[in-house]
């Protein structure tokens, strides 16, 4: 016999519990609509495209931008698909990402961090940009990729050179393709050794500021392995743009070599000074005295004009490349736009599609998901050869090319010649490697997000 | 020693194109009365002409090179400047290597026109206006200029080379009795001293003897009573703005080589020009050269890498603090005169 009390607190609460127990499913759907910041509900996806629109990148940023513009082209299925047909991975088809069609929003960098902030944190929050990329400067890339990370968007860094992008300021929800400052230097050191010798005297003119301070750590610590000396370290103001007193006591340190360890404008100007003071022309220590560019793009060398001519460098990519991915990207972006692109397009054209290829795979436009895609993720036919995105500090690995200044250019863009690829494992190093912020630099947890 | 002899060549040069500035800024302060935030626009202006000059030169037709490709795998195209067709390859190469000389011709009317119309058509409305408005108004007409430079020539710098017989540096060690390789210096800095040194010159001589220039300093210290006497002094000074703006774009011009110009060039150069049209004393034109040189000196010591290892980021510094203790030993600059900017 069973016995029924049936109270009226026992019906409320029994009512309670059932109603909860039918209501969970809804708002475990309710929950999912908003799973992520700006989960794409209808039938579009918003990228935010966040470039130096002005200020002293303007060019270079014009070109990210006409980058991005192609990828977009190219991931709703126009165009001639350009990297999509040699890209290793084939998830991708040209039916925007998930079958959503791709659209964008843009926004100025300035190269300021605050202002790339600013416009970052508007695309996320006014135009529900899914995923943010962009930049020309490693200051701006670690400021919107720590933005970011605290929105729960993905981040995928444009031009940003600096070891602390993947270093001591790495984020999990942030990924580089382009290069960095220790990879510069360890693919540079073995050519300039073989070029100039292991018995060198160096001077290094830096920019003051965090590109510049772990470019020089890494060619000083790279040469000095082969035999270099460093005979002085000087930092030079941002803002400078007359040089030639930095320049005129670097004969009389006794340096045979000049590095310059100068980006953009810097490196136009400090180069032209110190090609006009004829250091060039000059021998010291019985050896014809050099100068060595770290980090070249083909926009400075441009604006450098005859005085690149000799000078080494390295670059993440040039569009001399003859490999299949290459071949096609310039292809595509010369048709379209009657140049060929700079290394700044190809990089953020990469980053735009591996960002696509990553939520396809994942199936899913959620950070941590797409995060978890890209984390390891091998792949081949985008211009750099095999490249792996490492899981531990979310840097690519691949040959870093290194160049020089050619000396017969057969038009304005041909001003760059490439001497060697470097193998990716000559330039490969320990996620935990001191100039990348050693043991205590994690990426922290992935971020979904509201 | 070496390195003094040295610094004291880059101090020069750094000076000349300061006190080219700063004197263009005095010319248009101790005239007209206004402070001039669109001066270093017109130094900008100036190095665009060398600019424009040179890719005028260098205009060109297409050939086809049927044993070339381009980028493209296309036979190149290559450019061929109609100078070659007129003038034959050497002659022309010569023209265009000349370009930045050539430039100077092509920019005093270019740089005349352009403070005219500036003085005409926007700054004689600010005459009356505080000093507030008429900085408000010429800053803002720098940007604008600065854009439209941006607009259409780009933001990346633009390599404008001195002529080839002035490439290269002259070692003054290996003259000087020392050491070869130690105190050299570049042929072309070495001609824009000389070159700031004849327009400094000139403009002393024009406002010292001729008619024109007694009429211009009469009006400087006395505008009414020149007026007065039925000389329109207003036109006098609208012709000083376009010779002071002359003057800018001169200085620009022939420094295009030692930095290749781009279109924020002004505004770096302004700011210090203001500081040295201070120290030099507001509306005195030989207190801003002599403020322009010495400030100009005063720089490439603190750059230097002995004094950067003691005292590290002088050189970022010293030209204000040099302003700051010459403010405070001589309120009027080294060379002001009693009852500027003081009413």
């Amino acid at each position: 016999m069973t016995k029924s009390n049936f109270t009226r607190r026992g019906l409320l609460k029994t009512s309670a519990v059932a109603g909860a127990g039918v209501a969970l499913p809804t708002i475990f759907t309710g929950s999912s609509a908003h799973a992520f910041t700006n989960e794409p509900t209808g039938s579009t996806v918003t990228l935010g495209f966040n470039v130096p629109q002005t200020g002293p990148y303007a060019d270079e940023g014009a070109d990210e931008l006409r980058a991005y513009e192609l990828a977009v082209e190219h991931l709703n299925g126009g165009g001639d698909g350009g990297m999509m047909n040699t890209f290793s991975s084939k998830a991708l088809q040209g039916n925007g990402i998930l079958g959503k069609k791709v659209e964008y929003v843009t926004g100025d960098t300035q190269t300021k961090s605050d202002a790339a902030r600013a416009s970052a944190k508007s695309m996320i929050e006014k135009d529900g940009a899914v995923m943010i990329t962009g930049g020309s400067s490693s200051g701006v890339a670690v400021a919107v990729q720590a933005l970011c990370q605290e929105a729960g968007i993905i981040f995928m860094a444009g031009l940003t050179h600096s070891n602390d992008t993947t270093g001591k300021d790495r984020k999990a929800n942030g990924f580089r393709h382009f290069f960095n400052s220790y990879m510069s230097g360890a693919a540079l050191a073995p050519v300039l050794a073989n070029a100039y010798g292991t018995d060198r005297k160096a001077y290094h003119l830096t920019a003051d500021y965090n590109w510049g301070y772990t470019t020089e750590e890494a060619v000083r610590a790279s040469t000095e392995a082969m035999g270099w000396e460093t005979v002085a370290a000087v930092k030079t103001p941002l803002t400078q743009t007359d040089f030639s007193s930095y320049i005129a006591p670097v004969l009389q340190s006794g340096a045979d070599t000049l590095v310059l360890n100068h980006y953009g404008g810097n490196m136009v100007n400090s180069l032209t000074n110190a090609v006009q003071f004829g250091l060039r022309d000059k021998q010291v220590n019985g050896k014809d005295f050099q100068i060595v560019v770290p980090l070249y793009s083909r926009l400075m060398a441009k604006g450098a004009g005859a005085n690149v001519k000799g000078i080494f460098g390295s670059t993440n990519w040039h569009w001399s490349l003859q490999d299949e991915g290459s071949k096609a990207f310039v292809k595509s972006f010369g048709t379209k736009y009657g140049f060929p692109p700079s290394q700044a397009a190809h990089t953020c054209y990469v980053q735009a599609m591996l960002y696509a290829d990553a939520v396809e795979r994942a199936g899913s436009f959620a950070p941590c998901a797409v995060a978890e895609a890209l984390e390891g993720f091998e792949f081949d036919g985008m211009g750099n050869g095999p490249t792996l995105y490492r899981a531990e500090d979310h840097q690519c690995f691949k040959d870093v090319l290194v160049v020089k200044g050619k000396e017969n250019p057969t038009s304005e863009f041909d001003l760059l010649e490439i001497v060697e690829v470097t193998p990716v494992d000559q330039v490969t190093y320990a996620p935990d490697h001191p100039q990348m912020g050693g043991p205590e630099a994690t990426l922290g947890s992935c971020n979904n997000g509201a | 020693m070496e390195a003094i002899i040295l610094q004291i060549l880059n101090g020069l040069d750094k000076g000349s194109a300061y006190a080219l500035i700063a004197l263009g800024l005095t010319l248009i302060f101790g005239t007209l009365g206004v402070v001039n935030f669109a001066h270093g626009a017109l130094f900008m202006i100036g190095a665009f002409c060398a600019v424009t000059l040179s890719r005028i030169l260098t205009l060109s037709h297409t050939v086809i090179d049927e044993t070339k490709v381009d980028f493209l795998g296309n036979p190149l195209k290559v450019d061929v400047p109609y100078v070659y067709d007129w003038f034959g390859q050497a002659t022309g190469d010569a023209i265009i290597d000349w370009a930045v000389p050539l430039a100077i011709l092509f920019s005093i009317p270019v740089m005349l026109f352009v403070g005219y119309a500036m003085e005409r058509g926007l700054i004689k409305h600010f005459y009356k206006r505080p000093h507030a408005d008429q900085i408000l108004v010429t800053f803002g007409l720098a940007i604008v200029l600065q854009e439209v430079i941006k607009y259409f020539y780009g933001a990346n710098p633009i390599p404008t080379p001195a002529p080839q017989a002035f490439a290269g540096s002259f070692d003054f060690g290996a003259m000087l009795g020392f050491d070869p390789n130690t105190i050299i210096y570049p042929y072309w800095r070495l001609v824009y001293f000389a070159f700031a040194a004849i327009i400094i010159g000139g403009v002393f001589a024009f406002l010292q003897f001729t008619t024109f220039g007694m009429v211009v300093r009469a009006g400087m210290a006395d505008r009414e009573t020149v007026g007065l006497l039925g000389i329109n002094i207003d036109k006098r000074f609208t012709i000083m703005f376009g010779i002071a703006a002359a003057v800018a774009g001169l200085a620009g011009v022939m420094y295009a080589p030692i930095n290749s110009p781009n279109y924020h060039m002004g505004m770096d150069f302004l700011v210090l020009s203001f500081v040295v049209v201070v120290v030099g004393g507001m509306g005195s034109l030989p207190g801003a050269v002599a403020a322009g040189f010495l400030l100009g000196i005063l720089e490439s010591f603190a750059s230097m890498g002995a004094v950067l290892e003691v005292l590290p980021g002088l050189n970022q510094i010293i030209i204000y603090l040099v302003a700051i203790i010459i403010l405070l030993t001589r309120p009027r600059g080294l060379m002001g005169r009693k009852g500027v900017m003081e009413d």
